[in-house]
């Protein structure tokens, strides 16, 4: 059970959360990304009450020697922000904006019986991938240029 | 046209979503990014936290989202794209998350929260994108399915 209760008890939150505030539903996230439309401030809501227990449990780990169920933190340490990063975040933007739905909220709608999330899904599992080709073609081709 | 939807609801469910990531980084010390979560489930990360772990988040997620909506809040969700575009979107997310390293939850739940400056970078980036995207389809082209 030990490595399987983080994984549940969180994701039932988040896809509870998401649920609750209605983000798991395209047409809200879209709303709010139309500011020349009739705009829809709920994700503005949820983003920022989201950030609050975030901080305040990020704050908390950095008192503690390790996890409650785990061995080490593993908190991202890199801070330089490259042109790959604001490139892959512009891709997800959009794609994000074209049709409202991003990776958790398009998971956490699964269950609702509509195949429009596993669509979703499959195309982004298959994005994922190509992108694995990608790094691993770029990785080869580096190594034959001999830098 | 979609109601609206009362405040409470948006910051008890930002609340939820907020206390999930803070639990999953007390209980395993790692990030709850839902992109990196299903590219470890997808075994297309190298990195990430254990595969039991992550798949349990994965599946947990939808449940967590149908319990809400079977108790406190029918959901009324409107998918308006077709299927071109459903497949277009998805390869667009799915290969800006891995090369961006991270998506809303990853980076606007969690990187914002401790003051990261490349998920602030990165979350207005996508923020951005995704305004300017919806105003060129929906206002300059005039909305396409």
């Amino acid at each position: 059970m030990r490595p399987l209760l983080p994984g549940l008890v969180v994701g039932l939150l988040f896809g509870g959360g998401l649920a609750l505030s209605d983000m798991i539903n395209p047409s809200r996230v879209l709303g709010f990304l139309d500011v020349a439309g009739n705009w829809d401030p709920t994700l503005a809501y949820v983003m920022a009450a989201a950030l609050v227990p975030s901080a305040l449990g990020y704050w908390a780990s950095r008192r503690m020697q390790r996890p409650l169920l785990g061995s080490d933190f593993r908190i991202p340490q890199n801070r330089a922000v490259e042109p790959k990063l604001l490139a892959g975040a512009a891709i997800f933007g959009i794609g994000w904006g074209l049709v409202g739905f991003c990776p958790g909220p398009a998971i956490a709608s699964l269950g609702f019986g509509m195949l429009e999330p596993w669509l979703f899904v499959m195309a982004m599992l298959a994005g994922m991938l190509l992108h694995r080709f990608y790094q691993d073609s770029t990785v080869r081709r580096r190594r034959s240029a001999g830098s | 046209m979609l109601e609206p939807l009362s405040p409470l609801s948006a910051i008890a469910g930002g609340l939820l979503i907020g206390t999930a990531a803070a639990l999953f980084l007390l209980l395993s010390g790692r990030i709850a990014g839902v992109s990196g979560l299903a590219a470890t489930v997808a075994r297309i990360a190298d990195e990430g936290p254990p595969w039991l772990q992550a798949a349990s988040f994965v599946i947990a997620l939808p449940l967590g989202a149908l319990i809400v909506s079977a108790t406190l809040r029918t959901p009324n969700i409107q998918v308006t794209s077709s299927v071109p575009l459903l497949i277009a979107a998805g390869l667009l997310v799915g290969f800006g998350t891995r090369l961006g390293s991270g998506c809303t939850s990853g980076h606007g739940v969690c990187g914002m929260a401790r003051l990261s400056p490349r998920s602030i970078a990165a979350t207005a980036t996508f923020m951005l994108l995704g305004i300017a995207t919806v105003f060129v389809v929906r206002h300059l082209l005039g909305g396409f399915k």
